[in-house]
């Protein structure tokens, strides 16, 4: 008989990520690939990945856990045990692997959050609204612009001891204090760690504002791979900062464990690539509200729909 | 002018004492606006300051459909903040727009001069008969009351019931019986009947469910729509809501000065509209141990946004989850959704622990 696993997806804006658990919370497969703005497809060619790694025939994947942004779609066609927010997930994960954890920084591409622990469970958490200043998107727009691969980003900020001062509140506004400190001649370094510190700045006055700061911290989502940020991190809060070797997946694990804890007992299909997926968004019309009802169709049958709200917009499921 | 047609922005059910008020009281048409819906605040926000708080747009965007459904003489009140200014935008923006009305700028009046109230009203209705306002108004105060008294009930109890939209049937008929009520003794048959029919409606309530206080400003806390109906939301996860803010509270019972008492620890200056209202009422949510608290406010609504600090004491001082939301026109659904269940699954696991 297999033993059982669990998998766990994260579907954020940027990033789509995978983990496959056994009982023991053990990683047996794991995979990271951008999500390109088609999370379907993402999850399609995330799949065939994840099984190459994982041994099926001694395997098979009893429960899925999915969180992030596209947490509602691919939990319809994965047919998911458990359809998770991903502040929940990320204390669940960052918790198994340090359970005196007291503070969890994460930023991801589009949106960041911070998460305060206390004895084990999550007494405070908030999460960026208005703005992406400061989260993975910024970075890797500004270091398009500086000609730089963002994964370099790190290692040149560390080479700088005088980073560049720049004005983060805004995308905007830090784009053309980013410029304007190039024309006057800043360095390249410099400015690289400036935009670091400027994330965390930006951060902690935003995300962070009003919130208790205790050690130990954990850093995680893909910016957490950024040790200029890091670095950043530490000299803002004046505490070791902790980043798992594992860090860009730690939603996805929490999932895989939150998925493991419904005990459903299923088999899931790695071979979800053959199915044909289709959504379609329908204006309801029946009210001025013209709800934009999305509808999930799989081989031609829908599955599932959301976004109406009231019962006039509700459709017939099959 | 036309024979005379008021209208007032909506704010939750009270258009229903309103309507008689106008109608049964003053002897003029009342023009209930269109329920509030997206094209409401598409049309607000179009006419609207971009950065103006969302109220305004929601006001601006209910006069302009009571215009096309016939209105023609506008209504707004006044307040310790922006909505002071409310009134006089309102009818600049609506005259630029070409619309030919009657704008009556109740915050023009004065409180310590009851006879600038009377000329506002005059002014709407020249032939108004002061006995009859007089033989109404104990009916309108009275059926604001009971409306609230029967929302909070709904509040606590939506949440568990057994047949879903049960509660939101019978309200809403309940509001339609209340429409048809001229005097006392028919309101409180009304009142009797109706609650006698919420309490019968069956509810599957634990023990020891958990309970959230809604908290925040004026608007936004009592206008459903413009809070993405976050107390329904609330209820069909299981949750006791509760909520002190309503016109029984604010305008009949409301002590500025209690208020300051209880919280002297926290605040010592007015911090201007439902501020201190907002921290005294955290602070009673605080010690009576609910699970969490939830603060809604519009964007950029400043006294709002001065309680944050002191909630944020209350909150560590009394180990009181609070979750802030600031709504305007661009507010995501999804960000308040994902907000909303990790809220949800923190004070649950948060219950299960202590």
């Amino acid at each position: 008989m297999r033993a059982k696993a669990y998998l766990g997806l994260d579907i954020g804006s940027i990033s789509t990520k995978g983990v496959v658990i056994d009982d023991n919370l053990n990683i047996l497969s794991s995979e990271y690939i951008w999500t390109k703005a088609d999370p379907i497809g993402a999850v399609k060619r995330l799949l065939p990945v994840i099984k190459k790694n994982l041994d099926t025939d001694k395997y098979r994947i009893a429960a899925v856990g999915v969180t992030g942004s596209a947490r509602k779609l691919i939990g319809a066609i994965t047919e998911a045990a458990i359809v998770k927010n991903e502040i929940t997930a990320h204390a669940v994960g960052t918790m198994s692997l340090y359970p005196d954890v007291r503070t969890i920084f994460e930023i991801g591409g589009q949106d960041s959050k911070i998460i305060i622990v206390e004895n084990g469970f999550v007494v405070d958490y908030a999460m960026n609204t208005l703005c992406a200043a400061g989260t993975g998107a910024f970075l890797s727009s500004q270091a398009d612009r500086l000609g730089v691969a963002v994964e370099e980003f790190g290692e040149i900020a560390l080479t700088s001891d005088k980073p560049t001062r720049i004005a983060a509140r805004c995308t905007v506004f830090a784009e053309s204090d980013l410029i304007h400190k190039a024309q006057i001649g800043h360095k390249k370094k410099d400015i690289i760690a400036g935009l670091c510190h400027a994330v965390v700045t930006n951060y902690l006055n935003n995300v962070g504002k009003g919130k208790k700061i205790s050690a130990p911290v954990v850093f995680q989502g893909g910016v957490s791979k950024n040790v200029g940020v890091k670095k950043a991190f530490e000299d803002a809060v004046g505490y070791e900062v902790i980043v798992d070797p594992n860090s860009h997946l730690i939603g996805a694990l929490g999932v895989a464990i939150l998925a493991k804890k419904s005990n459903s007992d299923g088999d899931f299909d790695l071979n979800i690539v053959d199915i044909e997926f289709v959504t379609k968004g329908v204006e309801c019309g029946k009210c001025a509200n013209n709800c934009e009802i999305i509808c999930v169709y799989q081989d031609d049958v829908l599955i599932d729909f959301w976004g109406n709200k009231c019962e006039k917009g509700a459709l017939k499921k099959l | 002018m036309d024979k005379t047609r008021v209208t007032f922005p909506h704010l939750g059910s009270y258009f229903v004492p309103l309507e008689i008020l106008f109608t049964a009281g003053l002897g003029v048409e009342y023009i209930i606006p269109p329920p509030i819906t997206s094209k409401t605040l598409e049309i607000g926000s179009k006419y609207s300051p971009d950065f103006v708080c969302s109220p305004f747009k929601y006001n601006l965007g209910n006069y302009i459909e009571s215009i096309e459904a016939g209105a023609n003489t506008m209504l707004q009140v006044g307040g310790d903040c922006r909505l002071q200014y409310y009134g006089e935008l309102h009818e600049q923006i609506l005259r630029d727009l070409g619309y030919d009305i009657r704008f009556i700028n109740m915050s023009e009046a004065e409180f310590i001069k009851p006879l600038t109230f009377y000329n506002q009203l005059k002014e709407v209705s020249p032939n108004m008969s002061l006995t009859k306002v007089a033989m109404i108004l104990p009916v309108i105060v009275k059926m604001a009351k009971y409306i609230d008294e029967a929302e909070d009930y709904i509040r606590k109890n939506v949440g568990f019931e057994i047949k879903a939209g049960t509660f939101e049937r019978m309200h809403k008929r309940f509001l339609n019986e209340l429409r048809k009520v001229r005097t006392v003794k028919s309101l409180n048959s009304t009142m009797q009947k109706y609650m006698r029919i919420f309490k019968s409606i069956p509810v599957n309530k634990p023990k020891r469910p958990l309970r959230v206080g809604i908290i925040g400003e004026y608007y936004t806390i009592m206008e459903p729509f413009s809070n993405h109906f976050i107390e329904k939301e609330l209820a069909t996860m299981g949750i006791v809501v509760d909520r002190w803010m309503n016109i029984t509270n604010s305008v009949f019972n409301k002590s500025k000065e209690d208020a300051k008492e209880h919280i002297a620890k926290y605040a010592k200056y007015n911090m201007g509209a439902t501020c201190m209202m907002t921290i005294d009422v955290a602070l009673s949510f605080a010690k009576k141990k609910y699970d969490g608290i939830i603060h809604v406010k519009s964007f950029g609504c400043t006294p709002e946004t001065d309680a944050i600090p002191v909630l944020q004491n209350i909150s560590a001082d009394y180990k009181i989850p609070i979750l802030f939301f600031s709504f305007d026109s661009q507010t995501s659904e999804t960000g308040i959704k994902t907000r909303l269940e990790a809220f949800y699954d923190m004070i649950l696991m948060r219950k299960d622990v202590i």
